[in-house]
C-alpha cells in the first residue's frame, strides 16, 4: 500500500500525541485501543485498526508504570504494528507478533529519552534561579516533546518504508506454521497481562473472589457489565461485614463500665 | 486555617489554570527526581500569583524538589500545597521545609491507593470492557473506554484539588482514618472479580487431541477430545492454570517479555503439531 504525504504527516501527529501520552499516563492516547484505532483511521482501514486496538489491549492490561518500574511500551507497539498490518498487509497475529519486540524496543527508547530529561530537570533549576517562569515550562514541555517524537520518528519511517518491495517480500515469506500458531496463541497470550494485575494487587486474602468471579463466568452467560456490578456488590458486601472496620460506639463502652461497676460491688460483697 | 485580612489570594482561575497544568504532570519524568519538575510547572500559577522577587525564586526552587506518586492522587497534594502557600505568602508561620513535608510525606500512602485503583481496577476494567466491544470491529468500545476513563480522571484531578485546598492539612486525617483503606480494599476486591471472569470468558484454548471416537447406535460419530473432558470439568481450567503459572513466574521476577514470547513458542508447536487449534 501506498501511504500518501498526508498520511504521513498525520501518522506523525498521531503517533507523537501517542508517544506524549505514553509519558503522561493521563489521556490514554497511547493506549492500543486509542493508538490502533487512530492510525487505522489514518491508513483508510480504521475497522481492522479498532480490532488490532482491541486485541493488543488484552494483552497490555497489565502494562502500567509503578514508582521507577518501567513496563513495556503500548505506544510504540500500537502504533507500528498498525501500519505493519495494514499498509503491509499482514495478517493480525503477525501483527501481535511483531508488537511484543516492538513494546521492549519501546521500553528501550522510554528509559532513554527520561534519561535525556535529566539535562531539563537541571536547566529548569537554572532558571528558578532567575525566576523564569516561561524557563521552567519550556523545560517541561520540551522534554515532554521529545517523548512524542520518541515514537512519531520510527513510525514516520516505518511508514515510509513499508510499500517498498524489499518489505513486502521479507513480510510475506513468514510461514504459515508461525503465523497460525500465532494465531492460536492469541487466544490465551492474554493471560500474562492478568497474572500481572493480579499479582500487583498483593492481595492473596482476597483470592476467593476472584475464584468466584472465574466459577461464575465458567457457567453462566453474564455480560462483563454484569460481573462489573456483582462485584461492585461483593466489594461494599464484604467491607460493611469485616469486622476490621467495625466502630466501638460509645454506648458500648457506657455498657461496658455499668457491668464493671456492678461486679465491683459484688465482689466486695463476697470478700466480706 | 482562616487568615484575618488576605494581602494575597488565589483565585478560580489560578486553581483552574493548576488544574489545567497538572493534566501534563509526568511530561518530563527523568530517573533523577521523577515528577518533581512537572508538579513545578502546576504550581507556577500558584507562584506567579502569591509572590514576587526573590520569593519566587525560594518557592520555585521548594517546588523542584524530588517527587513521584501516582498522577492523578496528586490533585489533592496540588490543593494543599496550593492552600498552605496562600497562607504563607499571606505571613502565617509556615515553613517551606514543612510544606514539602506534607508532599513527601503523602506521596507515598496516596501512591498506595492510587496504583491498585486506577492502573490495577479502572483501567483494565474498563479497557477491557472497550476491548471486547471492538473486538466485534465497533468504534464503541475505544470510544467507551477513552471517554469514561477520562471523565472519572479529570473527575479526580479537578475535584481532588478542590477538596485538597479546602481541607488543607486536615486531609491527615482522612489517611489516618480508614475511609482509603476501604476504598483500596474495594476497589482490589472488584478487580479480582472481574480478572477472574476474564480468565474465564476471554481466553480461548483449545485442545483437538481425540480421545474416543464411539459410533453411537443410529450412526452418528461422537469424537471426545481433551478439550471437551476439560470442558465439562470446568471451562477455561487451561487459561486458569496458565494464569497462575504466569503469575509464579512474574513473583520470581522473571520479565513480562519472556514470558509473552515464552507462550507464542508454545503456540506455535502446539499449532505445528496438532496439539493446540
Amino acid at each position: 500500500m501506498e501511504i500518501s504525504g498526508v498520511q504521513i504527516v498525520l501518522i506523525f501527529i498521531v503517533a507523537c500525541i501517542a508517544g506524549m501520552g505514553s509519558v503522561l499516563d493521563e489521556f490514554q492516547t497511547h493506549r492500543p485501543l486509542v493508538a490502533c484505532t487512530a492510525i487505522g483511521a489514518i491508513l483508510g482501514d480504521m475497522t481492522t485498526g479498532i480490532i488490532i486496538g482491541g486485541t493488543l489491549e488484552m494483552i497490555a492490561l497489565g502494562w502500567m508504570n509503578i514508582g521507577a518500574a518501567m513496563a513495556p511500551d503500548a505506544a510504540l507497539a500500537s502504533v507500528i504494528s498498525t501500519i505493519l498490518v495494514i499498509a503491509g498487509h499482514q495478517s493480525i497475529g503477525a501483527g501481535i507478533a511483531v508488537a511484543m519486540p516492538l513494546a521492549a524496543a519501546g521500553q528501550v527508547l522510554t528509559i532513554f529519552a527520561r534519561t535525556i530529561t535529566v539535562f531539563f530537570q537541571h536547566q529548569a533549576d537554572k532558571y528558578a534561579e532567575q525566576g523564569n517562569f516561561t524557563g521552567i515550562d519550556m523545560c517541561h514541555l520540551v522534554a515532554l516533546f521529545i517523548q512524542g517524537l520518541r515514537i512519531s520518528i520510527p513510525a514516520v519511517l516505518v511508514a515510509m518504508f513499508i510499500g517498498t518491495s524489499a518489505v513486502q517480500a521479507l513480510l510475506s515469506s513468514i510461514p504459515p506454521v508461525i503465523t497460525g500458531g500465532l494465531q492460536v496463541a492469541g487466544g490465551f497470550i492474554v493471560v500474562v497481562g492478568y497474572a500481572m494485575v493480579i499479582n500487583m494487587m498483593e492481595a492473596k486474602y482476597l483470592m476467593p473472589f476472584f475464584f468466584l468471579g472465574f466459577v461464575l463466568a465458567a457457567f453462566t452467560s453474564f455480560n462483563l457489565v454484569a460481573f462489573g456490578v456483582i462485584g461492585a456488590v461483593c466489594a461494599i458486601l464484604y467491607i460493611q461485614l469485616n469486622p476490621k472496620y467495625a466502630t466501638v460506639s460509645s454506648a458500648n463502652i457506657a455498657l461496658g463500665q455499668a457491668a464493671g461497676t456492678i461486679d465491683n460491688s459484688l465482689s466486695d460483697d463476697l470478700d466480706d | 486555617m482562616n487568615v484575618p485580612d488576605k494581602k494575597v489570594q488565589l483565585t478560580k482561575g489560578d486553581l483552574f489554570n493548576m488544574f489545567i497544568r497538572s493534566n501534563l504532570h509526568q511530561g518530563s519524568w527523568n530517573f533523577e527526581r521523577m515528577q518533581a519538575l512537572g508538579y513545578c510547572f502546576s504550581m507556577v500559577p500558584i507562584i506567579k500569583r502569591l509572590y514576587k522577587g526573590e520569593d519566587r525564586v525560594v518557592a520555585l526552587k521548594r517546588h523542584l524538589e524530588f517527587y513521584n506518586t501516582q498522577p492523578f492522587v496528586t490533585a489533592p497534594i496540588l490543593g494543599i500545597t496550593a492552600a498552605m502557600e496562600e497562607q504563607k505568602a499571606n505571613g502565617a508561620a509556615i515553613d517551606g521545609g514543612a510544606i514539602n513535608g506534607i508532599k513527601v510525606g503523602l506521596m507515598g500512602p496516596l501512591a498506595g491507593v492510587g496504583d491498585p485503583i486506577f492502573w490495577g481496577t479502572l483501567r483494565p476494567l474498563l479497557a477491557a470492557l472497550g476491548a471486547s466491544i471492538a473486538l466485534t470491529g465497533s468504534i464503541l468500545g475505544p470510544l467507551l473506554f477513552f471517554i469514561s476513563f477520562n471523565i472519572v480522571r479529570l473527575g479526580v484531578r479537578w475535584y481532588g484539588i478542590d477538596y485538597g485546598y479546602r481541607t488543607g492539612t486536615d486531609i491527615i486525617k482522612d489517611i489516618a482514618g480508614n475511609k482509603l483503606q476501604k476504598l483500596t480494599e474495594g476497589a482490589s476486591i472488584l478487580g479480582l472479580f472481574v480478572m477472574g471472569a476474564l480468565v474465564s470468558k476471554w481466553t480461548s484454548v483449545n485442545i483437538p487431541l481425540v480421545v474416543s471416537t464411539i459410533t453411537m447406535q443410529d450412526g452418528k460419530i461422537v469424537t471426545t477430545t481433551v478439550q471437551d473432558i476439560f470442558n465439562q470439568l470446568m471451562p477455561g481450567l487451561v487459561p486458569l492454570i496458565m494464569t497462575f503459572a504466569c503469575m509464579s513466574l512474574l513473583s520470581k521476577k522473571v520479565n513480562a517479555l519472556w514470558i509473552i514470547f515464552g507462550l507464542f513458542g508454545i503456540g506455535i508447536f502446539g499449532y505445528a503439531f496438532g496439539l493446540l487449534k
